[in-house]
């Protein structure tokens, strides 16, 4: 009996740790979805919708994933530097301009990057915050 | 004994206060009241309640157009005060307002009217732009342009609202983001936060009763 019990916990404890380590970009993707949806929800939201679904022309959409995939280099930059350029986003041009967020440490850009790409119907997946902080060092 | 009394007592009294809750429902009245003895129609004196009212005004429109309470006289309207160039709380408080005016577009009772208080940069041709973008045409929706003066004193004063130039804040200005909603007769009768859906929701459902309030 004894065992018994000593075998399943050691057969549980393996397959926790194989559980864990398969999991390790799951459980990341999970943390960064739910940090960067407070995020969106305070910083982001108020111009591009609830669902992404922007303002009017005044701000565009987070639906495209055309454009999300072309231009996911320079996500990064645009939400924490803003952008002013010209931009087509569902086939409609774009002329305003989005404000920087300076006070985003690269952390909460990657969390708000990863929130926005696998929400609203997008589906791009994990970048972990180390290529963001590569990236937002490179920004134009 | 006296307890069942007491509880049947209680029930009573909460019915009474829901029912007459009910019967006259009224939209509250906000700021400054004064009575006033006035002679009703039989020459009798007659103590009568009256209240804060939105003063006359004449700003520029997003048509450059001279635009005076004229236009909202009469109509039931709601009032709020934003920037173009503003980043927070404006995009939501207008994305929501859009909703109201959505719904209400096809009365021809209501109206809306919003006050930008960038008083250097939003000029008439600006407001004219903001207003195409967001999905606005038409004259049922009002922007309006006036002095720093003038605003600011009708938004604190008349309407209420808080406003004011902070160099410390992000676009420079802070403001509330409150909906007022004004009577036939130019009276307050309502101040919705127009960033929270649910009291948006509530000055949906706030227009009807007030306009059935002059169908009497
Ligand atoms: C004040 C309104 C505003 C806020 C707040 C804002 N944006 Fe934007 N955003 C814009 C506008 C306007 C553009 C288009 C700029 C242009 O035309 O050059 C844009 C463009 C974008 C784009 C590229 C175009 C697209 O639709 O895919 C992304 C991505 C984006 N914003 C993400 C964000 C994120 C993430 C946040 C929060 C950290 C945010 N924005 C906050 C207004 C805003």
């Amino acid at each position: 009996m004894r065992k018994y019990i000593i075998n399943s916990i050691f057969m549980l404890s393996i397959m926790a740790v194989i559980f864990s380590c398969q999991n390790q970009e799951t459980v990341d993707l999970q943390n960064y979805m739910s940090n960067g949806k407070d995020i969106y929800k305070s910083r982001c939201q108020n111009c591009h919708g609830e669902n992404g679904e922007g303002l009017g022309e005044l701000a565009p959409p987070l639906t495209d994933s055309v454009f999300l995939k072309t231009n996911k280099s320079r996500l990064a930059c645009i939400i924490k530097n803003g952008i002013n350029e010209p931009l087509i986003v569902h086939g409609k041009e774009y002329k305003e301009k989005m404000p920087a967020f300076p006070e985003l440490a690269d952390i909460d850009v990657a969390q708000v990057m990863v929130y926005i790409t696998n929400s609203f119907g997008n589906n791009q997946g994990f970048v972990p915050y180390k290529q963001v902080s590569t990236q937002l060092q490179n920004c134009k | 004994m006296n307890k069942i009394i007491s509880l049947i007592a209680i029930c009573l009294l909460f019915v009474t206060i829901l029912s007459s809750c009910q019967q006259e429902k009224k939209l509250p009245f906000y700021g400054e009241r004064h009575t006033e003895t006035i002679k009703d129609s039989s020459g009798a004196d007659k103590i009568d309640t009256v209240y804060q009212t939105i003063p006359n005004w004449s700003f520029l429109n997003q048509d450059s157009v001279v635009t005076t309470n004229r236009a909202t006289d009469g109509k039931v309207y709601i009032a709020d005060f934003f920037f173009t160039s503003c980043t927070t709380i404006c995009p939501t408080m207008h994305r929501n307002l859009m909703t109201v005016y959505n719904q209400f577009k096809t009365n021809p009772d209501v109206m809306f009217v919003s006050h930008t208080i960038d008083f250097k940069y939003d000029r008439p041709y600006v407001l004219k732009k903001y207003a195409q973008k967001l999905g606005v045409d038409g004259a049922k929706w009002q922007f309006l342009y006036g002095s720093k003066d003038s605003v600011y004193t009708l938004a604190e004063k008349n309407y209420l609202v808080a406003v004011g130039e902070d160099s410390t804040a992000k676009d420079g200005y802070i403001h509330q983001g409150y909906l007022v909603l004004i009577d036939k007769d130019r009276r307050i009768r309502g101040a919705y936060d127009g960033t929270k859906k649910d009291q948006v929701e509530q000055l949906k459902k706030d227009i009807p009763v007030l306009l059935a309030e002059y169908k009497k």
